[in-house]
């Protein structure tokens, strides 16, 4: 799979316009409609934000993203170094609750889930990998 | 992300344009909490311009929603659209919020 756009950056919030401006401009390139582009930035700044907030545990740490197109989707690739968490295994928060029960938070990971078309986890060689695919057509 | 205010009678009006997301989400959480400490208990909050948001946008409304409710206040939500109404109704924020189509529709709803 070839990646057609790639980019390393801290793991700090500061870094999120960065990150989002580089996977547009990708997604653009690749011929992902419009129409699809807040899905991707939903998807990837809740990703982000997730490896910002917790894979490092306030230590230094770093982020990578590619972009590839394989098969007419548009997959991005998330590595960090930080610790195992996969994302995939958290159940959805209940979202028929009403105000008062309902809990601040939990919401980031259920949305790359319903924004994304495929996601996917491995740990390697101590790093997360997460794989999350949009399909362009 | 910009913030605009403006009182309409003894309504709060408070107008999102841009994105509101995880950077920007803390300045919107400091304006808020002005709010409540000026002791503004009716507030309409406008998305009409708003192009963006995510959990932490989200999460952000909600705190301050429930900090409203323990304050006998109220909140009514206003002229959502594209991916922030999208937003809403995927995380079921849609309907545990009073929501109207436009800002006139919920100053009539506040009086």
């Amino acid at each position: 799979m070839k990646s057609v756009s790639e980019i390393k950056l801290a793991a700090k919030l500061e870094n999120l316009q960065k990150l989002l401006q580089s996977v547009t401009e990708c997604a653009r390139k690749e011929g992902v409609g419009n129409n699809k582009l807040p899905a991707v930035e939903l998807a990837v700044e809740e990703a982000f934000v997730n490896i910002c907030k917790y894979a490092y545990q306030s230590e230094d740490g770093d982020i990578e993203l590619k972009c590839m197109l394989k098969d007419s989707r548009f997959i991005i690739e998330i590595t960090d170094w930080g610790m195992p968490f996969d994302i995939t295994s958290l159940p959805d928060p209940d979202v028929a609750q009403d105000i008062s029960e309902r809990k601040i938070g939990g919401l980031g990971v259920f949305f790359i889930k319903k924004m994304a078309d495929g996601i996917r986890y491995r740990r390697e060689g101590g790093r997360n990998i997460l794989n999350i695919s949009f399909s362009c057509g | 992300m910009e913030i605009n205010t403006r009182k309409k009678d003894n309504v709060f009006v408070v107008s999102l344009k841009g994105k509101l997301d995880a950077v920007t989400a803390p300045e919107f959480d400091k304006k808020l909490e002005g709010l409540l400490s000026e002791g503004e208990n009716n507030l309409i909050i406008n998305l009409g311009e708003l192009e963006y948001i995510s959990s932490a946008g989200l999460r952000s409304i909600l705190a301050f929603a429930k900090q409203l409710k323990a304050n006998g206040g109220r909140m009514v939500l206003a002229e959502l659209r594209g991916p922030v109404k999208e937003v809403f109704e995927i995380s079921g924020f849609y309907s545990i919020f009073q929501i109207l189509e436009s800002e006139a529709a919920a100053l009539n709803q506040m009086k």
